[in-house]
């Protein structure tokens, strides 16, 4: 059971990544890129969970702990460089 | 006594495995709306609102089926998961918030309607194109 719904959980996932992929390609503006990329953030994350129940190790919560920080501080980096211009001002 | 103790042992295991089962579904099909939101959505304001969806439900409901099943594997309570939980959850309106701010400050196409003219200097600025009314709801000459 656990593996049927490991199987429906990647597949929905990996569709989330496509449409997000999507988003991110199509645009049409900054805004909803940088939200395109914010959101294939959060799908990596959901991935490398499912990842880890399904080969049963622990060691990807440090890496999805890491792409957490990473996606945060680079939305919003790109966020304060389209409202100022500039990031570290 | 020890037939009964294996079955209530079998029992709760199942039970385990339907939950987690249950919860990675849940979770994956929330991820997927968001997703799904943030591609099929109008404009930028509306598409903001279907990653939050897949942040707080999505990825909460599959980290809780990680705390339950790593916690049930025998090697103790498994508590790390909380940590990407809670930072996700405190991360995720900051950066939407952000979001707003940029597409509001580069005044991205909206799909609802313009605001009509408002009383006040600040509509005024925000609406150049609008004609300004005074409190009588007449437009201004000047």
């Amino acid at each position: 059971m656990l593996s049927t719904a490991l199987f429906i959980a990647f597949t929905l996932v990996c569709g989330a990544l496509l449409l997000s992929l999507w988003r991110l390609l199509l645009g049409p503006d900054h805004p909803d890129r940088i939200l395109a990329l914010d959101t294939l953030y959060v799908n990596t994350i959901a991935l490398l969970v499912l990842l880890g129940i399904l080969l049963g190790s622990a060691l990807y919560f440090e890496a999805a702990l890491l792409i957490a920080m990473m996606g945060f501080v680079g939305t919003v980096a790109l966020c304060k460089y389209l409202l100022r211009g500039d990031i570290i001002e | 006594m020890e037939n009964l103790t294996a079955l209530v042992a079998t029992q709760t295991e199942h039970l385990l495995e339907i939950a987690v089962s249950a919860l990675i579904v849940i979770g994956a099909a929330f991820t997927f709306i968001g997703s799904l939101g943030l591609a099929r959505l109008g404009d930028f304001y509306t598409r903001l609102h279907g990653p939050t969806k897949a942040t707080t439900l999505g990825v909460g409901a599959l980290l809780i089926a990680s705390v339950i099943y790593f916690s049930t594997r025998g090697e103790g309570p498994s508590l790390h998961e909380v940590l990407v939980t809670v930072f996700l959850f405190i991360t995720a309106p900051v950066s939407a918030h952000l979001l707003a701010k940029a597409a509001l400050h580069l005044r991205v196409r909206s799909i609802a309607p313009p605001p009509l003219a408002v009383e006040g200097a600040d509509a005024g600025q925000l609406r150049a194109d609008v004609p300004r009314t005074n409190s009588a709801g007449r437009t201004e000459s000047s």
